[in-house]
């Protein structure tokens, strides 16, 4: 299991599902392609994820059925801040595909992608919770984890690990 | 009316508070509030070594504390690229099976307890008193054994260890006749369970249900078979599925499974390789207890590993385990350091609860616990 190097040439990658999906139909929306560890990761141009969402979940020859994860990395001090991260999974096909999505510090907002899948509801709100990121349209943006008074964003690079006394 | 059902409830296994709209006895809205016990784990985990991490991972599922290991380890064996040995992965195996048995055996004593039946109860926690008695033997710890390294075991498994595996393997399933016995025909299991908080296969998968909750909707699909991880594509084994998408069909999902689980130990039993139990990876890999007292440059390896930590390439990685309730995964995110960046864990039970208001809305309260209770959640996983 010796470690090969990442691809990063989207010619070479055409022929994974998710690439071959999105360079038929919106090719403008994936900045960038990384296939390392058996793991393909697409960065997705920010204001087409809802419509990138919809095509692959959509996509006739690899429904990418499931969404098995979002959540977020904060990259501080680097910019653009955030990075939110979709995993998807088709049950049929058995592939994985991430996407990924930079989101600067000064108003990070996305929108939700729980009109394409409904799994995304929690998922989003935990961003919020512990990141800050608004998810527009989402059905229930509330704090889910912390307490409904609690102020900060505790999964941010700059809030200490103990927190504040 | 508005009634709060938990956070403190003997029904809703944990922590979980559900906020209930009622009129009379019917459920009109159901909405789940988690947080209760959130401790920050990721958080936490940005600041620990990577080996520090790893009974960090013990608590989050606490009911499958192995599987958990399991999960973390082969996520950062991936980032580091480790081969590891063949005696590793089938144990491996071997004790993931026993902790899916271990869990099933919890959910089914406790969602029997819910619906009224106590006998199973009692006798499916004295099951679990042998197999917690197993892992104390293979670890020190019944419960969170933080068994798994990165690179393999931590210790080399007892001498009588695969003996007494054995001879667990061969009472089992006698044991699960008994559970049968007592609920499969059962006229008032089949009332509360039949047809009860129903859900199906389309909106499974688009509220991300995975796991029993999802197979026993119809939806085929099992990590272990599908995209297999530390040579589960070296066994045979079904996968069952039912169709109906009611509680009684993720019931005899999960009570399928505890067969199939115990095919699975017999068949690692039966194959087990000999060799090491640790990749071959001296900056990764604690040495061997003897070497590090005898020579030095294993004493300084381990002081090294110990005091720095090992620095892992830099990278992300998405590792995905079928857990018994579902798609467990571990985000792992590393900066090159000796920490990691970040590490995400895809709850299962998270997804899946999201299910509970379209499989209640509508039916009575009763039926609330009854399908809390096949969801199968563990509060440690959704909270963190």
């Amino acid at each position: 299991m010796s470690l090969k190097p990442a691809i990063t040439d989207l010619e070479q990658l055409k022929d994974h599902p998710a690439v071959a999906c999105l360079g038929a139909s919106l090719p403008r929306a994936i900045e960038a392609a990384k296939y390392e560890h058996d793991e393909m990761s697409l960065a997705i141009e920010r204001s087409s994820i809802r419509e990138v969402c919809a095509l692959l979940r959509d996509y006739p020859s690899c429904p990418f059925s499931f969404l098995s994860d979002l959540t977020c990395v904060d990259w501080y001090p680097s910019e653009p801040r955030f990075e939110v991260i979709y995993h998807l999974l088709s049950i049929r096909q058995k592939e994985r595909v991430r996407l990924k999505v930079r989101l600067g510090d000064d108003a990070p907002s996305l929108d939700s992608v729980t009109p394409v899948w409904p799994a995304a509801n929690f998922f989003e709100r935990e961003v919020y919770d512990l990141f800050g990121i608004r998810f527009l349209a989402h059905p229930y943006l509330r704090r889910i984890q912390m307490p409904e008074t609690w102020e900060g964003h505790p999964l941010r690079k700059d809030y200490p690990v103990e927190g504040y006394r | 009316m508005i009634l709060n059902m938990g956070p403190q409830h003997p029904s809703t296994h944990g922590v979980l508070r559900v906020i209930l709209e009622i009129d009379g006895e019917t459920v009109l809205r159901v909405m789940p509030d988690i947080g209760y016990l959130h401790t920050g784990i990721e958080k936490t985990c940005e600041a620990k070594f990577y080996q520090q991490v790893v009974p960090l991972t013990d608590r989050i599922d606490y009911l499958c504390p192995l599987t958990n290991n399991l999960c973390y380890c082969l996520a950062v064996e991936k980032l580091l690229g480790l081969e590891i040995p063949p005696k590793a992965q089938w144990m491996r195996v071997l004790l993931n099976e026993l902790t899916r048995i271990n869990s099933h055996l919890v959910w089914l004593g406790t969602h029997a307890l819910d619906i009224g039946a106590m006998t199973v109860f009692l006798y499916c926690f004295r099951e679990r008193e042998d197999i917690l008695r197993l892992f104390e033997a293979v670890s020190g710890q019944r419960m969170m054994t933080s068994y798994f390294r990165i690179g393999g075991l931590a210790l080399e498994p007892p001498l009588d260890f695969l003996d007494r595996v054995r001879d667990f393997v061969r009472r089992f399933p006698a044991k699960v006749d008994e559970y049968e016995n007592l609920l499969t025909a059962n006229p008032i299991w089949l009332m509360r369970t039949k047809g009860v908080a129903r859900i199906s296969a389309e909106d499974a998968v688009a509220l991300g249900a995975s796991g029993p909750t999802l197979r026993g909707s119809g939806v085929d699909f099992d990590l272990r078979r599908d995209m297999p991880y530390s040579s589960y594509d070296k066994f045979q084994f079904e996968v069952p599925v039912a169709q109906e998408g009611d509680v009684f069909a993720r019931y005899i999902c999960r009570v399928r499974e505890l067969r199939e689980s115990n095919k699975i130990v017999e068949q690692a039993l039966a194959g087990m390789p000999e060799g090491p139990i640790k990749a071959d990876a001296a900056k990764v890999v604690l040495p061997e207890r003897e070497k590090m007292k005898t020579q030095m440059e294993a004493l300084i390896y381990h002081f090294k590993i110990i005091t720095e930590g090992f620095s892992v390439p830099a990278g992300e990685v998405y590792q995905a385990v079928e857990s018994p309730r579902g798609e467990m995964g571990y985000y792992v995110v590393s900066d090159g350091t000796a920490k990691p960046y970040r590490v995400h864990m895809r709850s299962a039970c998270l997804a899946n609860l999201q299910t509970l208001p379209a499989m209640c809305e509508g039916r009575l309260i009763a039926d609330v616990v009854a399908a809390i209770g096949s969801i199968d959640i563990v509060l440690g996983e959704i909270d963190r």
